[in-house]
């Protein structure tokens, strides 16, 4: 049984918006290098990959964080159909929290190139085949477009809970320590 | 239920600002993705402007798409361990992936109507690091910047204006003195018989940590001998690569790797600029072409040969094209390998040239 509380742990919150950065930031670098000729394309390229690395660390750290400290129940003043979305949601989030940086490496592999993170060289996850480089790049691609539309979904929903429902769901996540009562007891 | 009434005017204004929040982040990603600024020099505008007007080769590279695979090894002879730390330069022998080419859209193109030919390498060193080079014949690039490699593109295809590439050779002198070596340079009648040159300046870095701007050049064993362009034309299309592969079947076909220091102050951004014939070089070693393959089932045929792929002791410098070419040939790569039923496999054996 996992113990209830109003708010994720300092852990989870601090994992929450470390990575909220790292992905954003992942996300815009991604788009950007594709789209560009100059030497920026080497340097984001530098970077994209050891951030994945980071994100792929973290995903697997805050799965095992969730899997063993919970979440705060959702407020009983939600209607069902909008709980499962934020649960179905979240599972969106670590399938490609984690799925993203493997497909990345794995595309990597795939094409043969020389998978190297800070100096490191990685092992291929997989043989060289151009079917499987063709079907993992579109997946990298798309699910990567995804990602931020979930993201979008995701701060508008967590802005909504903060300034119009104002039931602590926000608060529940919130990196500041609230004033806000909260609602989160869905056992009331 | 909301624990804490609001009143409507309060909402609409929560949930304009929560619009504005989103489409800012929207606008942002746009901006950085280049869907904005529809004049950015992105790499799928180069890939797509080096398509001949019927469109490209499916399954093909998108430029220098005829070639030929190779296989050998670099003889290393430890010389260049005082310029860089890459483990391809201690002393040994290393397993080298290579194709000689042609720089073409047409992978059907007759051999004798390409002036410029060029050699792609992948050599592994040990312990798994990877030196990627793709070099050509010519001592010079034609233009200097990524940007002018673009215009060029783009002038030669401008049918529209009978001008535009006099227009654009006005505009960049360095374009006649690639010119004037692509009619006066003579030609050979075998991809054995080239220099190579990859005409890109690097930053080389030995284990004390020093630093040098470096230029390479594989140089040929075979004596290079002039044969008329004319009675190249009289040829069968593919007579290089036929050449090549009678060649090595004889004997393995060898070229020196010589490496050139540059002074301080020679320019290192611009490989329209040759360095001085004095500058420093380094015989860093061997190259051994010991077996050639056909690249439709061939090992070069799946490889993208990135000039940015290099080991610990080398890196770029402020030449801007190593990271213009690694960002198109990543979507020539990407493309071609999409297409795969375009381009069919022939297994050992049953290849036909």
């Amino acid at each position: 049984m996992t113990p209830i509380h109003n708010r994720f742990t300092p852990l989870q919150r601090a994992l929450h918006w470390l990575m909220a950065i790292c992905i954003l930031a992942m996300l815009f670098i991604g788009v950007g290098m594709v789209s560009t000729v100059r030497p920026d394309y080497l340097t984001l390229v530098s970077i994209h990959k050891p951030l994945g690395v980071i994100i792929l660390v973290l995903a697997l750290i805050r799965l095992v964080v969730r899997l063993t400290r919970g979440a705060p129940p959702l407020p009983a003043s939600m209607p069902e159909p909008m709980k499962l979305a934020a649960r179905l949601s979240h599972l969106a989030f670590y399938l490609l929290m984690i799925g993203l940086p493997l497909i990345g490496w794995g595309m990597l592999s795939a094409a043969d190139y020389p998978v190297v993170v800070l100096g490191i060289h990685l092992p291929a996850i997989l043989p060289h085949s151009n079917a499987l480089h063709t079907l993992l790049w579109n997946a990298h691609r798309v699910l990567a477009l995804c990602f931020f539309a979930l993201i979008l979904l995701h701060l508008a929903a967590a802005l909504l809970h903060a300034l119009v429902r104002r039931d602590g769901v926000f608060e529940a996540m919130a990196p500041w320590r609230s004033s806000v009562k909260t609602d989160a007891s869905g056992d009331r | 239920m909301v624990d804490r009434p609001t009143s409507n005017t309060s909402t609409v204004r929560s949930l304009l600002l929560i619009a504005v929040v989103v489409l800012v982040l929207v606008a942002a990603f746009a901006f950085t993705a280049g869907w904005l600024s529809p004049a950015r020099l992105t790499p799928t505008k180069i890939v797509n402007a080096l398509a001949p007007p019927g469109g490209p080769a499916l399954g093909f590279r998108r430029n220098h798409a005829k070639g030929v695979c190779f296989t050998g090894n670099f003889e290393s002879n430890g010389a260049a361990v005082a310029l860089s730390k890459a483990p391809v330069f201690a002393s040994g022998s290393y397993p080298v992936t290579g194709r000689f080419n042609l720089a073409t859209a047409d992978p059907k193109a007759p051999d004798a109507t390409v002036r410029v030919r060029g050699l792609s390498l992948r050599i592994v060193a040990a312990d798994g690091s990877e030196w990627r080079t793709a070099m050509i014949n010519a001592p010079f690039f034609a233009v200097a910047t990524p940007q002018a490699f673009y215009g060029l593109l783009q002038a030669s295809a401008n049918t529209s204006d009978p001008d535009a590439m006099k227009n654009f050779a006005a505009a960049h002198p360095e374009l006649g003195h690639f010119a004037a070596w692509a009619g006066s340079a003579p030609w050979t009648a075998s991809y054995a018989q080239e220099q190579y040159n990859g005409l890109n300046s690097f930053i080389f870095t030995n284990a004390a940590g020093q630093d040098e701007a470096v230029r390479w050049s594989f140089v040929p064993a075979a004596k290079p001998e002039a044969v008329p362009a004319d009675q190249l034309k009289a040829r069968a299309a593919d007579f290089l690569a036929a050449d090549i592969t009678q060649r090595v079947q004889a004997a393995p076909q060898q070229w020196t790797l010589v490496l050139t220091v540059a002074n301080p102050g020679d320019p290192t951004a611009d490989p329209t600029k040759a360095w001085p014939d004095d500058r420093r070089k380094v015989e860093a070693g061997t190259l051994v072409v010991s077996a050639i393959e056909p690249e439709d089932d061939g090992p070069c045929r799946d490889i993208n040969f990135d000039p940015t792929v290099l080991p610990p002791g080398m890196h770029v410098s402020d030449d801007p094209f190593p990271a213009a070419r690694s960002a198109a040939y990543a979507v020539s790569f990407d493309r071609r390998t999409a297409e795969d039923k375009d381009y069919p496999r022939h297994p050992a054996g049953g290849a036909t040239q």
